[in-house]
């Protein structure tokens, strides 16, 4: 048998011979149920940490739900089957493409934890807290509400004069 | 030969200005160096870019796998006329704000930015740019997604103050959030076909199963809806990109967004031309629409009025791409173009104003025309054309729009073309609101900033929402009202070009529509790009 390159045997392994008139889906795909109860548990706690006020405990939740999604990478290659190194028969072998997605994946992870952990440091040393703060303009316009006032842009009318406060003495 | 060449050009866009970052990092010392890298790589950038026009338009996508792997396993690179639109735009726009941004560093001696870190960054996002533009596959399309969004996060938090440190907490979180929900749409993809590849995937999803289909579908689209800002998914941009530095946020409000909604108009269109849900997306960009632009009209504060246009603009390039039409997406693309320059030149003008008044805020804004007739000039024009006054592009571009949702014909796309027409209207009254104030009104009627320091200081106002936040917490724990800075002409002439390629938009719009329209015939039909990505034998 000729040598084959490293593609041609990753070829043989993602496509197993297709059917005529059929689309090629990979035979091997009933997901290992284990991992997809390990997805659910990661990213579900992620999304619990996420919505925290702490910085700290966000960097967290995105940590565990990319670790999440990496498994689910995982699933998504099929069956397991020995390492992919050059040589391995293209039916035993495992499906390298995820994993190679996964490792790029990890990569940018990491960099994520890098850039979280310096600007939760950073809004520590400006604040004195990592709680993410309230957005003013949320906070501007529950007062406004809480005065009953209408915004500064508000073009108001000669009849529309009348607040809800006056409103309401002219009802008592 | 010739084809070899012209598809040896592709990578180019991402590798020029990573080259460039790199070098610029190696000579951070000489704040010149640096300039003159930046700019010879993004001139680099816009001269490939424009010739990819002309060859995609006259020889077909191009395509390059990198690496020379076998043809459905590596990585592709692939321009097509859409692609290499986009790359132009985006070259131009990059550059110009370069330029612009250099002129600031010259004016303020680089004292108050840390400009070495701003050249590799920016040369960075540049990269990444492209390189979502001329993904071919759905993975490198994510890492060129992650190479802008990091860039980004740095730009956004430049310097470090508290402000922005706060706005970058909501823009980092939120991204990263969409970067999730997209990988997991690439894994189910994965997991459906085998493949990520754009071409392959185009064959292979029509042999799966609907139901399937759909997941992967809102899966992709949630999160392009995020990074584009759809309604109800916009919410994070009108509070993070105010804060940045002019360059950076005219940048991001040209680009970031835009970029998705490529993303949106590539899988709408290739991998699901069947798609079930014109209906939802067609909601969504009239909801857009609408409550981005009810935003700007509230606001009062120029950078945030400018964010909330955005915001409701993008709702007429998801209208487009909703109706799915070859004229729907020709608009689309057309309305892709001309808003890149035209909301980049508004935010410069935003820059301007703030260093010639020392705040964005209306209220206390005033005599700009007086000022600066020059910059006056700039910004009528620029906003009749986002407006859509004729004869000005942005009016061409609706009228695109419209006449595809007409055309169309349902109760919804008329209500669509009802609902762009409001829109455009209602970002008449916004911006004439701030020419009134910001450059009409005379000084004397504006109260002066000392007044209204001492009131917010003393507390007897708490933070009236007359005042732009962002100014109203500065001024409040400065105490010390900026001060109006110089403007530079190389900035003003950086401005006046962004605006000028508007007008040249409004001129070159015959061929330029013609050229939309040739993208999105090639985007309906789907066999030019598919063919040209994968020979014969691996097309399954």
């Amino acid at each position: 048998m000729p040598p084959r390159t490293m593609a041609e045997l990753v070829l043989e392994r993602l496509a197993p011979a297709p059917a005529a008139g059929e689309p090629t889906i990979s035979s091997s795909l009933a997901p290992n149920l284990v991992l997809v109860v390990v997805v659910a548990v990661l990213v579900a706690a992620g999304v619990f940490l996420l919505l925290d006020r702490s910085l700290v405990r966000v960097l967290l939740g995105t940590l565990l739900i990319g670790n999440g999604v990496s498994v689910l990478f995982l699933v998504s290659g099929g069956a397991s089957g020995k390492p992919p190194f050059y040589g391995t028969p293209a039916t035993e072998m495992s499906d390298p493409l995820p994993q190679a997605m996964v490792l790029t994946a990890i990569v940018i992870s990491l960099a994520t934890i890098g850039f979280l952990l310096a600007l939760s440091y950073r809004l520590w040393q400006v604040s004195g807290t990592d709680n993410v703060p309230d957005d003013i303009e949320d906070e501007q316009l529950q007062e406004l509400a809480d005065l009953d006032e209408p915004s500064a842009t508000f073009d108001v009318g000669e009849e529309s004069t009348t607040t809800s406060d006056e409103l309401a003495e002219e009802r008592s | 030969m010739i084809d070899d060449v012209a598809a040896n050009l592709v990578p180019l866009p991402v590798l020029l200005p990573l080259l460039g970052a790199a070098l610029s990092l190696a000579v951070r010392r000489s704040p010149l160096l640096q300039r003159v890298t930046s700019t010879v790589a993004l001139t680099g950038l816009v001269v490939v870019a424009a010739i990819l026009v002309v060859v995609t338009d006259r020889q077909g996508p191009q395509v390059l796998w990198v690496g020379a792997w076998k043809e459905p396993l590596g990585i592709s690179l692939v321009a097509d006329r859409l692609s290499a639109l986009m790359l132009l735009v985006s070259g131009v726009v990059i550059l110009v704000v370069l330029i612009f941004s250099i002129a600031q560093g010259q004016e303020d001696d680089e004292t108050d930015t840390p400009m070495t870190i701003f050249h590799p960054t920016y040369l960075v996002l540049a990269a990444g740019v492209s390189n979502a533009f001329l993904a071919g596959d759905l993975f490198n399309l994510f890492v060129g997604f992650e190479i802008l969004l990091y860039a980004s996060y740095v730009l956004l938090t430049l310097g470090g103050a508290e402000q922005r440190i706060h706005a970058g907490t909501t823009y980092v979180v939120v991204s990263l959030i969409s970067s999730s929900i997209f990988l997991i749409g690439i894994a189910a993809t994965y997991a459906a076909t085998g493949t990520v590849n754009l071409a392959q995937l185009a064959i292979r999803l029509g042999g799966v199963e609907p139901g399937v289909l759909l997941v992967l579908q809102l899966c992709l689209l949630t999160a392009f809806a995020i990074k584009a800002a759809v309604f109800p998914l916009s919410a994070w941009l009108p509070d993070s990109y105010p804060t940045a530095p002019a360059p950076v946020t005219a940048v991001f409000a040209g680009l970031l967004t835009k970029v998705g909604v490529y993303a949106m108009i590539r899988v709408q269109t290739l991998l699901f031309p069947e798609s079930p849900l014109h209906g939802l997306l067609m909601w969504a960009a009239l909801l857009t629409m609408v409550i981005g632009i009810l935003g700007a009209v509230s606001q009062s504060g120029l950078k945030r009025i400018l964010s909330f246009t955005l915001v409701s603009h993008i709702g007429y390039m998801v209208f487009g791409i909703a109706l799915g039409t070859a004229h729907g997406m020709a608009g689309a693309i057309f309305y892709v173009v001309h808003h890149i320059t035209i909301q980049t030149a508004l935010f410069l003008i935003a820059g301007l104003v703030e260093r010639l008044g020392g705040t964005t805020s209306l209220d206390r804004l005033a005599g700009l025309a007086v000022a600066s007739p020059v910059l006056s000039i700039l910004f009528f024009v620029a906003a009749m054309n986002l407006s859509g006054i004729p004869p000005l592009s942005g009016f061409l571009a609706k009228i695109g729009l419209f006449h595809a949702g007409i055309e169309f014909g349902t109760p919804l796309s008329w209500a669509l073309v009802a609902g762009g027409i409001v829109t455009s209207l209602l970002t008449l009254y916004a911006l004439a609101k701030v020419w009134s104030q910001a450059f009409w009104r005379p000084i004397a009627e504006t109260p002066a900033p000392a007044e209204v320091a001492a009131a917010l200081a003393s507390g007897s106002v708490g933070v009236p929402a007359d005042v732009d936040p962002a100014t109203a917490r500065t001024t409040v724990l400065t105490e010390t009202p900026s001060t109006s800075r110089a403007m530079p002409p190389l900035m003003l002439a950086a401005t006046a070009t962004m605006t000028a390629v508007g007008l040249v938009i409004t001129l070159a719009a015959g061929p330029l529509f013609a050229y939309t329209q040739r993208a999105a015939a090639d985007l309906k039909q789907r066999t030019p790009y598919i063919t040209s990505v994968l020979p014969p034998e691996v097309r399954r």
